[in-house]
Order: structure tokens, then sequence, then C-alpha cells
């Protein structure tokens, strides 16, 4: 069983939209499940139209939550403040109404104030951060979530993502795992990406473009993990696409190719679908233009 | 002398659980008396970080002089070697077999964590 | 007056938006780039007198001679960062939050806090034609480190610090925050005055731009809409921001001379200056509802 992570370390570069074609061309090769990784903000269940099976809270860590029947600092008599002076960061508000209360989303969870207020009055509670999903698609079973607005993105909602995708391949005996990782560098995609078996890294020919490439690149060998790139919107700037393709000979990065810019993508997604069903149902399309989904399947193949 | 082994069930014949900070029980056998202990790890399966760190400590707490997991990463590895438990690896079968191998001394204790650390 | 530009989804423009405000707004001007996992602000940017310095994060260190190891330390730390093993106790900085907590729990007070690096601050000035120069701040988080807030959160306080003892004319803060909606946007944003929500009109845009209105009605912070490669997709942004009475303040319709000019590390009031009167424009306004 391989999994394989897709990242793309600037966010906008394509990457969800690269994720359901390749769904495409594995759905019509074996047996494979998906897991939509990008869970803060995730989009990859827009083309895949997930029929959801299983539902699940998903709970991590806990936040304070103050008592307002024990709180001392409400009314004219109020007068401690020891929670909102020991946070450290800046969760606690007071007013002489109702006392101090805590802002959940700039809570650390830290468990300070619940330690430390003098008439024991914070509550710790277990703290809700979102949901995840097992569902059917057309193209088999993905595994997806939504994380609330605000809450801690330590990377675990992503853990427990990959977690169930695995178990679920293991289950329906599928050889092959892909997965939708999220932009940036910090915790969620050092939590795609540890333990996979292959990444591709989805950049587009700018600056901006290749100056995250190479910090999400150096991230993956901090972890040692295998990656390859492909460039999308290549077209944009054949220089610097051809530019990034000769940094990627230099560090002995495989290339999988350069896709160009195609209106064909948007059109796809807006149909909900990946840009190969798109272009397949098309045909010869208007602009007689199939180059797209064909260096995807290139791609593709390479990376298999 | 008691031994930990990361488990997917609580007796002796479920396989040996091969991943250590999230593993779903640990058995904490007893090779002096032939007895064990079941413990549930579903607090660490919570553990938003550092999961490898508190299962770690358990094993220290438990009074273990030694671990049988499958893997384990850098921080849970430092907080064994620190404790001075030796940490063997198994590649599967059942804590059964995984106890008479460790008796009879056919797995190997690593020096060092044997993959990376996940952050998660 | 403090502004962030933000999104939900990626790509959007964000950076793009930040930087055209800030070379195009009058007065005094901060644009902090607060997209610590990958700050790109800078490369659009002419920068001068240039400065770097570390951030820190306070982590615990034990002090071995007045330990007993009783493990109070290690049982408060709800993120793992501490361990106690029978007469010792260990400390994974990684994985501290940096709370203070185990200092203060600490009943031989074995315990105090020291800076660990954990990212770079870089500030620098960009001469702007015509207009007082941009003070330029940007927040890295160090490759293989995980938590982006406390970068962020160093990167406001020293704006706001250098704003005080500067003048006390008005200051214009442009806040180029991370994508998404979780805790690194959220810590980006929180403090603002208004925020520039940046979309595109496709299916993606709108699903991320709503969760991105949520999080901020839920922050209580007033904001618009600006919506980019707005010829690019369809009118459902459009018909979006209408039903839920949201101010579209600017389209900007796809340019091939605009993506060229960004591939290049050119700011899109110079690759389409004529965008620079309705940035200036925007400032004015945003500025004049505000006071």
């Amino acid at each position: 069983m391989k999994e394989i992570v897709i990242i793309s370390g600037k966010g906008g570069t394509g990457k969800t939209s690269l994720t359901a074609a390749f769904a495409t061309l594995a759905a019509k090769r074996g047996k494979a499940v998906f897991a939509d990784c990008d869970v803060d903000a995730a989009d990859l269940h827009l083309v895949f139209a997930p029929e959801i099976r299983e539902r699940h809270e998903f709970i991590s860590g806990h936040v304070a939550r103050v008592d307002p029947k024990k709180c001392l600092s409400s009314g004219e008599d109020g007068s401690c403040s020891k929670c909102i002076e020991l946070c450290r960061f800046g969760a606690i508000k007071h007013s002489y109404k109702t006392g101090c209360e805590v802002d959940e989303g700039s809570c650390e969870g830290c468990g300070v104030c619940v330690k430390f207020c003098p008439t024991s009055g914070i509550d710790f509670i277990d703290r809700r951060c979102g949901e995840w999903y097992v569902s059917d698609t057309r193209f088999g079973t993905l595994v997806h979530a939504a994380l609330d607005t605000r809450a801690e993105n330590s990377g675990k909602l992503v853990t427990t993502v990959r977690k169930e995708a695995k178990r679920v391949a293991e289950g329906q005996g599928a050889d092959l795992i892909i997965v939708d990782g999220s932009p940036g560098t910090g915790c969620p995609v050092i939590a795609s990406i540890t333990g996979a078996d292959a990444v591709v890294i989805v950049t587009e020919p700018t600056m901006s473009g290749q100056h995250d490439l190479e910090r999400v690149a150096s991230l993956a060998r901090h972890f040692a993990i295998p990656f390859s790139v492909i460039v999308n919107k290549a077209d944009i700037n054949q220089t610097m696409a051809d530019a990034t393709e000769s940094w990627c000979a230099r560090n002995g990065v495989p290339f999988l190719g350069m896709i160009p810019y195609d209106r064909a993508v948007t059109k796809a997604q807006i149909e909900g679908k990946s840009v190969i069903e798109h272009q397949i149902k098309c045909g010869v399309d208007k602009t007689g233009n199939r180059d797209v989904s064909q260096l995807i399947a290139k791609a593709w193949d390479l990376l298999c | 002398m008691k031994i930990a082994i990361s488990s997917s069930g609580s007796t002796l014949e479920d396989t040996i659980d091969l991943r250590f900070g999230r593993a779903a029980m640990f058995i904490i056998y007893d090779l002096d008396h032939e007895n064990f202990t079941s413990v549930d790890n579903e607090q660490n399966l919570n553990a938003a970080q550092g999961a490898g760190i508190q299962a770690a400590q358990h094993v220290v707490n438990s009074g273990c002089q030694a671990l049988i997991t499958g893997h384990t990463g850098p921080k849970a590895f430092k907080v064994l070697e620190a404790a001075k438990i030796p940490v063997y690896l198994a590649s599967g079968g059942s804590v059964r077999e995984a106890i008479a191998a460790f008796r009879n001394g056919s797995l190997k204790a690593i020096s060092e964590a044997d993959v990376e650390g996940h952050w998660v | 007056m403090r502004i962030a530009v933000a999104s939900g989804k990626g790509g959007t423009g964000k950076t793009t938006i930040a930087v055209s405000l800030a070379l195009s707004a009058p007065g005094n001007v901060q644009l902090l780039d607060c997209d610590v996992e990958e700050p790109n602000a800078g490369i659009f940017l002419a920068q001068r007198d240039t400065s770097e310095s570390p951030i820190t994060v306070p982590v615990p260190v034990i002090d071995e001679t007045k330990c007993v190891a009783c493990g109070e330390c290690a049982s408060f730390c709800e993120f793992n960062a501490i361990v106690h093993i029978g007469t010792t106790v260990m400390v994974f900085p990684e994985l501290c939050h940096s709370c203070g907590g185990c200092a203060l729990v600490c009943p031989s007070k074995a315990i105090h806090e020291e800076p660990s690096a954990i990212g770079m601050l870089t500030t620098s000035e960009v001469p702007r034609y015509g207009l007082p120069p941009l003070d330029f701040y940007q927040g890295l988080l160090t490759i293989g480190k995980a938590m982006s807030p406390p970068v962020i959160r160093a990167v406001k306080d020293r704006a706001i610090k250098d704003h005080a003892v500067k003048d006390s004319a008005d200051c214009f803060t442009i806040i180029d925050a991370p994508p998404g909606t979780s805790c690194p946007m959220g810590t980006a944003v929180t403090g603002a005055d208004y925020v520039i929500l940046v979309t595109e009109p496709t299916p993606f845009g709108l699903h991320d731009l709503d969760l991105a209105v949520k999080t901020v009605r839920k922050m209580g912070i007033p904001f618009g809409v600006i919506i980019n490669r707005s010829d690019s997709g369809d009118d459902r942004v459009v018909d979006y921001c209408a039903r839920e009475s949201i101010r579209i303040l600017m389209q900007i319709p796809e340019d091939r001379r605009v993506a060229r000019g960004y591939s290049e590390g050119k700011p899109l009031v110079m690759s389409a200056p004529e965008y620079r009167k309705k940035f200036t424009a925007l400032a004015e306004l945003l500025v004049g509802e505000h006071q």
C-alpha cells in the first residue's frame, strides 16, 4: 500500500485541483482511498461530492471557562484579576458586570488560570475543535474533516484523518492512498507528510512560488521524506518554470512536468468535476486543447 | 522483572501494536510471577502532541524494566533511554509470541529511535 | 488604524492586495507580513536598512540542585513538554507552549525560563514615490518548528512598540495574514479594526470565503471583500455578498500583465499603475469611516 501526499508550500498553486485529477486517474487504475488533510478550509469535497457515512466529533485539548457565580471580580467590589495577570495569551477579559470571561478562540488550553483561581472558579473542559467524516464518493472512500473556526490546528486532526484513511484502505484491500495536504510549513503539513511514501510538491512559476517551494522542500528533507515537483500554470512565466526544473535537476529532485494555465481547470471546478472528467466530457473542446489532462496523466505515470 | 508490550488488545493473544505513543493498550507482564495487567492507552490517543512522551512516562511509572514495541520516535526514545529502559523491536505476531522471543533473546534492542518524530 | 488582509483560501491574492495598499496609502504606513510559514511580501518590496533579530519563546529550564523530582511540573503540563522520570525531569522545548505554568507549580522554585529561538523578525524601510517610506516587518518561522502564533505575536508587538516610540501621528497598519481560519489566522487578525477578505469567484473561493466571513463575524470585526481575478469564474461570490449584505470593496479582473509581473516580484500597482489611485482611495475610505 502506497501513500502519496500532495502539498504546495504556497497556497493557490492548484494542489486540490491536481489531487482531484490524480484521483480520477487512480480510480481508473485500481482501488484507492482518499484523504483531505487540508483541514483548515478544506475544498476537496467540493469536487468529490461525498455522501457522508460516518460523522465524528473531534475533541482536542481543553479550554478554560469561568463560572460567573464563583468569580470574585464581578460587581462593584470585584477586585481579583489573578487569571488575567497569569494568562500569557491575552485570552481573559474583564467586565464589572459579568466578571472575568475567557475568549475561547484565544485560550491556549494551558490550565494556568484553572489552577490558580483562588475560588477554583474556572472549569477546564474538553475542547471540540471540529468534525471528521468517512464518506462514499464516485472515486472511492474519502476521509475528510472540517476544523472549527479559530480552532487549534496542531496536526492532530490531520493525523486522525490519515490514520482513518489507512484503516479504511487496509479494510478494503486498497493499494493506494492519496492525500490532499496542507499549505505552509507548520504542524499540519508536518503531520501530513511524516511516514508518507511519496510527496508531490505543486508549485507555480513565480518568485513567491519558488521561495515557498524551497522552504517546504527543506521541510520534507528535514523529515527524510522523498519528494517530487510539478509546476502548475507554467506558461505564466516559462522562464521561471524552466528555472524551477533546473533547480530540481541540480538538487536531485524528480520533476514530474509542467502544466499550462488553463481555464478548463476553473470550468471543471465550477461543474464540480476534476479537470480530467471535464475534458473527457468536452471531448475536443472549444479551445481544442486537451493538453492539461495529458500532462497530468503523464505526471501521474511518472509518479506511480 | 516486569516488561511492557504495546498491544492492540488486552490479552496475550492479541497482536502487538507496532506503534508506541498511539498504541491501543499496554500489557505489563511480570516475568517472575507469570501474570499480567493491561493498561488502556486511550488518553494518549487523545493527546494533541507528545503522545510518545506520555506513553514513555507511563512505562517508566509502571516499574517496567524493558519495552517491546514496533517503533519509537526520538522523543519517546530519549525518555526511555534516560530511564535506562531498553527498547526491543518486534515486527508483528501476538503479545505472547513477543514475550517468548524476548525470553529467548531473539529480539533486538535498539540504540536510537528508529523512526522520525511526528509532532503529533 | 489596523487593517488585516485575510482570506480563507490560499493563493487568492492577500499579499498582492496588502502590498498594493501599503504602497499606495497616504501618511505613515506599516506593513506586517504575518504569514510566517511562507512570508512573501518582502519579494515585492525594495527594502533598505534591514535588520534581523531572533524571535524567541520562553521555555523551562530545570535547576537540578533544587529539583526534588516531585513530578508536579510534568503532571501539570498539558502539552507533554515535561517528563518526570524517577529522579530526573526532562524538558522537550519543542512541545512547550510557554504558558509558564510549570515554573508556577514547582514547589521548590527549581524552574526558570530561558528564551528559545523559533523564528526571525526582519524590519526594513521601503521608499515610496511621493509618500513617506513604508515600515516593513516580517516574521519567519524556522523550518522544523511547528508553532506560528508566537512568531506572529512577536511581529505585531514589535510594530506596536515602534509606533508608540516613533511619533504620535496616526499610523496605518496593514497585516498580511496567513490563509485559513485556524489559530494562525486568528492570531494575526485579532485586534484589527477592519478586515479585507480577498477571494476568487470559484467554488473553492466561495466556500473558503464563507468560512472566513463566519470567523471574522465571530470576532466582531467589520469587514469587506475584494474579488481578485473577478472574471475568471462565475457570479457566485457576488451573489453571496449581496445575500449576506457584504460590501465588495473592489473587483480586479484577471490580467496577464499583473500575473507576469507578480511572477517576477513586481507589485500590482507597478504592473498596472492605474490601480494605484484605486488603492489610495480605498485606504482613505477605510480610514475616513474608522474615524
